[in-house]
């Protein structure tokens, strides 16, 4: 089927909703000439507020995107969702259950949710993800909500396309070990403790705060106190004791402890009756602005661009080394390791050769 | 450039009884396809906007509370108000014989009752769908 590539840019950004989808699936399917309508849509680039939603499985993502929606929808907010749920390794199928949870908002024309398979991607997203980001955003969406994959430890590529990055925790999950590990940790702009009715959320609350808090001093070089495990918990022991009370100039730490810190805040929710959702969308919304006018927002964004161009040639490579070419190349230099007439790093020397001269049609 | 086909398996109508639908999403999953489901109680605007948004290639419905006379045909209809008719619709559940006539006159292409094998089903849409 051949696609005018033009008229599919000039529907996108027109807001033309089968144009929209349509120009996703082709990303998803890697349609190269697509990627021309990238020419067109580059100029209204830039628009949107990028919210990713990362966390385990099960931890309440989807229902919280939904609760998200409708809060950004009262702000008069034109709202674009990606969703992205596993690829099975063994039939390349999917079910994509995310959107399950979102229809509510289906005939809502201010609302565009698009379900994506990983499609082999490990990093909790797919290789179409940012590129049906940049779609949505040329489209008009000012903000676009992007739910990852239920993540484990390591899935962290969501830092390469979100402005904020929301991590979802739930109560009952690990003790205070698993929130020191290193990856995902360390990537949320914001700490969602969902599920928060249950016993052990204020527990879990704790002990990010502890775990962010290690960090910033660690950063800063300074020590890091004994005692009551987070500044809070130390103010409210203090108050306890009658101390603070006495002494009725509170330093802003005190106040405070995080704000003043600019650490990550740490807020409950319950996104099944909706319970803390405003506070979050209103954290998030600020956190935006504030990025944004003090120049952090920029830096951020290139380094994202930054990385996902990094992601496309890399992948560019792959594909070339899968394609009937590269495999012959492939072939012809691990025979020859084999017989011992070249060594491997030398065979690897030659195959990088090939491909940047050549090789790449 | 292999097109993964992409399906929609939805429950329109007011039964809560989505056994059937999960067993047919699961079945095209384990045939390569990526299936979106809906769940239950849709209306049958809410699943034409979503077929439209996610961009499939089959909108397959599920019902099991009798008023497919209305809401399947409400469907297709739907659909080609937006000018989606080359998204293959079909249906199955609890259907009777008498009805399908019926129903294949109004667009619904084909109409799968309980005991199908989802082989017949998974073929029937690799078969079918209209784009390439």
């Amino acid at each position: 089927m051949q696609t005018n590539h033009e008229d599919l840019a000039q529907r996108c950004l027109s807001g033309d909703i089968r144009a929209i989808a349509r120009l996703i699936s082709l990303l998803e399917d890697g349609d190269r000439q697509a990627y021309q309508v990238f020419g067109t849509l580059k100029n209204s680039l830039g628009r949107a507020q990028i919210i990713g939603i990362t966390g385990p499985p099960g931890s309440g993502k989807s229902t919280l995107t939904d609760k998200m929606i409708a809060g950004l929808r009262k702000r008069g907010k034109r709202v674009g969702v990606i969703a992205v749920d596993p690829s099975s390794p063994f039939s390349g199928g999917a079910i994509l259950g995310d959107r399950l949870r979102m229809q509510g908002h289906a005939t809502d024309p201010g609302v565009f949710i698009r379900s994506l398979a990983s499609r082999g991607t490990l990093g909790g997203l797919s290789k179409a993800t940012a590129s049906s980001v940049n779609v949505l955003d040329a489209a008009g969406y000012d903000c676009i909500i992007i739910e990852t994959v239920g993540v484990g430890q390591s899935e962290v590529d969501i830092v390469k396309v979100a402005d904020t990055v929301i991590l979802v925790s739930v109560p009952g999950l690990g003790d205070d070990i698993q929130v020191i590990k290193a990856g995902i940790m360390e990537i949320g702009d914001i700490f969602v403790v969902n599920k928060a009715d249950r016993d052990g959320a204020d527990r879990v609350v704790r002990e990010i705060r502890a775990m962010l808090e290690t960090q910033a001093m660690l950063k800063f070089g300074k020590a890091v106190p004994a005692g009551p495990d987070t500044l809070a918990a130390r103010n409210a022991e203090a108050v306890h004791h009658g101390r603070l009370m006495e002494t009725p100039q509170k330093t802003e730490v005190e106040q405070d402890p995080h704000a003043a810190l600019e650490l990550p805040p740490v807020l409950k929710t319950v996104a099944e009756t909706g319970e803390g959702v405003d506070l979050l969308l209103e954290t998030a919304l600020k956190q935006f602005e504030t990025a944004r006018l003090s120049g952090e927002l920029e830096k951020r964004r290139m380094r994202a661009i930054r990385a996902q161009l990094q992601d496309l040639v890399s992948w560019q490579v792959m594909e070339y080394f899968l394609s009937h070419e590269g495999v012959q190349h492939l072939d012809r230099l691990s025979k020859a390791v084999f017989s011992h007439s070249t060594d491997i790093y030398s065979a690897a020397e030659t195959l990088f050769e090939e491909f940047f001269h050549g090789g790449i049609k | 450039m292999k097109r993964k086909i992409r399906v929609l398996v939805a429950k329109p109508g007011l039964d809560g009884h989505d056994r059937g639908a999960k067993v047919i999403a699961r079945a095209l999953r384990d045939a390569g396809m990526e299936v979106i489901y809906t769940g239950l109680r849709q209306t049958p605007e809410q699943i034409v906007q979503a077929a439209l948004q996610e961009d499939v290639d089959v909108v397959a419905l599920s019902i099991l509370s009798g008023a497919h006379n209305h809401l399947f045909p409400r469907v297709v209809e739907l659909l080609k108000e937006n000018k989606a008719e080359d998204i293959l619709v079909f249906g199955g559940g609890v259907i009777p014989e008498d009805d399908i006539p019926f129903l294949k006159s109004k667009g619904i292409a084909e109409v799968f009752g309980p005991g199908t094998p989802t082989s017949v089903t998974v073929d029937f849409i690799k078969a079918n769908i209209k784009r390439k």
